[in-house]
């Protein structure tokens, strides 16, 4: 059975876009939610003072990975082997839900406990896994408030950006098995979501998790949280499965540190993650009897092969890029069709797939290119010249190609671009009479002019050009 | 000093004020401006939408019309950081040629009214104009910078943006236009005619709201209203 892929958009991003805009409390969840941890990115950021070093040491970093990727893959394969993890690899999102499926299957089990993974997202795998007659449990707050609510996540790292708390109870209220607690205070709905995950991890054969590192030195997998979710999903079911992109390698162990100073700081604005997790291999006696680690392609390999557009590949899904993004704040995530939303979506999801791709072609026009998102990315992705880039790499509609054709035809010479301007001034003589009084603006104009003025005047030719100023004042 | 004034294609459509009021700061100062006829249009417009090609031979038409000129100045921050990134052109925004070529700050102007300024994303993170603008701004007489609030955030102009994404473009316009009302200003400046076309068409359908102005055209004044 075909199902749309969860990193395809389905409606043009200026369509679904509207449809999010109608909604005015999505626009004040989003507005406070992105102001607060913005503020709080930017506070800690600026007591490193070698942050920029560190920014491009990353960059770097994760460059060489990029340069050497089939070499790193096959050097941290036979690490982790060798510490006796079983390494499968996927070249897309059918074949990895398939091997998944196939190995909790393997083990007798309907059920699997989850930590939030933007890889697993990026496959569909819960919904794999439930065709296949397996439950997945979300064991993140905020990804299991938006699983009970049956939605979709809507930002990488606050999945449920998007709700108060309010509106988190009424949710509880519903869904959750045994919530009966009628205030909102974060601290009692954490406190019944723990007491209603406590049961589950308890019960669980089987994890899955991603990994926000693999380093290919030692074969190890690294994971970061907040809540202690992850440590319970790592140590406590007897079989484990890891979802890895290919490009979540690091070279070496001492290239972690960078990573873990950078990550933190720039995703929940903290100095320190409170859990970080190292583990390599399997261990007799202590954590999960059985590592399988999936090796995720799914369009990378591809990607990394565009000069420009590869840097994509960098991303370590800190999400201060949407955090910053104006166009973001106003939308919020769904408006992307992707798991991947905001900057780092319009430039990931549509080189993951293929512009080609349901509407992803549509996602690179979803930004002003204001460059906020390059400012703040821990491995300086240049996103705004990744949108440049797919905007002319990607397809567009033929009036306009032939229009901006023309348009460069004329100013490609000073005689045919005076004679435009010549004509717009004419047209425009009786315009300036009709607007003057409200001071020489344009309230309604007929297409094409009217996407303008459907939220601001447009402005009207003068009656002296520049060329004719310069002549007369000007002239030998 | 010799200085070419890249005047830009919106401002020579739009709005000639902007190239005039640089030739006037300059020529006040002392300096000699030169107009190379042939200028039309950088590409910038082309090359952000999506065509390159068309973009590239329009970059090579600006190379060649300022051809043998060792400064060039535009009084927009967005032309300015394309044909910086496109081409090997000397091109300064007018606050840069101002304050670090020319080593000015007070142009002599006179401008009795109260003012704030929106950094444009170009100006503020491609060129890292910092408090250049603000700074010549508070050196004219008469003058009171007012702060905006939020001023780094983006007009939601964007080039087509604002016609491809028009929902969101207006939801940006609509919260930079409060955030300039607030202020109280008479006036809003700015570095780059596009963003003020847009923020001021805003602003005109909001009663009591500042008016646009290219921040060179206060820098040219010397006492009556702009
Ligand atoms: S693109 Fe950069 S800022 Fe955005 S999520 Fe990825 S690493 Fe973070």
């Amino acid at each position: 059975m075909s199902r749309h892929l969860p990193i395809v958009a389905v409606t043009p991003f200026p369509a679904a876009a509207a449809h999010e805009l109608k909604d005015a409390q999505l626009r004040a969840n989003l507005g406070r939610a992105t102001r607060t941890i913005r503020d709080k990115r930017a506070r800690v950021v600026a007591e490193v003072p070698d942050w920029e070093e560190l920014r491009e040491r990353a960059a770097r970093t994760k460059d060489e990975v990029l340069d050497r990727l089939p070499e790193l893959l096959a050097r941290f394969e036979r690490a982790a082997a060798a510490a006796g993890a079983s390494v499968h690899h996927a070249a897309d999102a059918a074949a990895a839900n398939a091997i998944v499926a196939e190995l909790v299957r393997a083990q007798g089990a309907d059920r699997v406990v989850k930590i939030k993974s933007m890889a697993t997202q990026e496959i569909g795998l819960n919904e794999a896994l439930a065709e296949a007659g397996i439950t997945a449990i979300e064991t993140d707050l905020a990804e299991l408030i938006v699983q009970l609510a049956d939605d979709t996540p809507s930002h990488i790292l606050v999945p449920a950006i998007h709700y108060n708390r309010s509106q988190i109870r009424e949710i509880f209220a519903a869904r959750m098995p045994g919530f009966s607690a009628e205030s909102d205070e974060p601290a009692v709905l954490a406190g019944a979501a723990r007491e209603y995950l406590r049961r589950t991890f308890l019960s669980a054969e089987v994890a899955v998790c991603g990994a926000n590192f693999a380093v290919a030195e030692t074969g190890s997998l690294v994971i970061v949280e907040s809540e202690g979710n992850g440590r319970m999903c790592l140590t406590l079911p007897g079989t484990l499965i890891a979802v890895v992109g290919v490009e979540k390698l690091l070279p070496r162990m001492a290239d972690l540190g960078d990573f873990l100073r950078l990550l933190p700081r720039s995703s929940t604005g903290e100095r320190m993650n409170p859990y970080t997790s190292v583990f390599t291999g399997v261990t007799p006696d202590d954590g999960p009897r059985r590592l399988h680690i999936v090796l995720l392609d799914n369009g990378r390999t591809k990607t990394a092969q565009d000069p420009v557009g590869r840097a994509a590949l960098r991303c370590i899904r800190c999400s201060a890029c949407l955090n910053v993004c104006p166009v973001y704040e106003r939308t919020g995530g769904h408006a992307y069709g992707s798991v991947y939303p905001g900057p780092i979506g319009a430039i990931l999801s549509p080189q993951l797939t293929g512009q080609d791709a349901g509407a992803n072609s549509s996602l690179p026009f979803a930004s002003t290119l204001c460059g906020a998102c390059y400012d703040v990315c821990p491995v300086k992705i240049d996103i705004p010249e990744i949108l440049v880039h797919l905007r002319q790499t990607g397809p567009k509609p033929a009036a306009e190609r032939a229009a901006m054709a023309t348009l460069s035809w004329v100013m490609r010479d000073r005689r045919r671009w005076r004679g435009a301007l010549r004509a717009a001034r004419t047209g425009a003589v009786p315009l300036r009479a009709l607007t003057r009084r409200r001071g020489g603006t344009l309230r309604r104009a007929p297409w094409p002019v009217s996407a303008w003025t459907a939220h601001r005047d447009a402005p009207l030719p003068p009656p002296e050009s520049f060329r004719d100023w310069w002549r007369r004042t000007h002239a030998e | 000093m010799r200085i070419a004034l890249l005047v830009t294609c919106l401002n020579e459509a739009l709005f000639p004020r902007a190239g005039m009021a640089v030739v006037t700061v300059l020529e006040r100062l002392g300096h000699t401006v030169a107009f190379p006829p042939e200028q039309t249009c950088c590409g910038q417009l082309h090359a952000n939408t999506g065509y390159a090609a068309p973009a590239r031979e329009l970059e090579r038409h600006t190379e060649a019309a300022f051809a043998g000129h060792d400064v060039i100045v535009t009084p927009s921050g967005s032309c300015a950081a394309h044909l910086r990134a496109h081409t090997e052109l000397p091109v300064y925004e007018l606050s840069e040629l101002l304050v670090d070529v020319l080593g000015v700050t007070d142009v002599g102007a006179r401008f009795p009214h109260r003012v704030t300024y929106h950094p444009t994303c170009h100006g503020l993170r491609m060129l890292r104009l910092g408090d250049r603008p603000q700074r010549l701004l508070r050196a004219v007489s008469g003058l009171e910078l007012v702060d905006l609030p939020e001023p780094e955030q983006c007009c939601g102009f964007g080039g087509t943006f604002a016609l491809k994404n028009p929902g969101v473009s207006g939801a940006m316009l609509a919260d930079k236009c409060a955030n300039a009302v607030s202020t109280g200003a008479e006036y809003l400046a700015a570095a780059d005619n596009s963003c003020l076309a847009h923020i001021g068409g805003g602003l005109a359908r909001r009663p009591g709201a500042p008016k646009p102005v290219h921040y060179a055209e206060i820098l040219a004044g010397t006492g009556a209203a702009a």
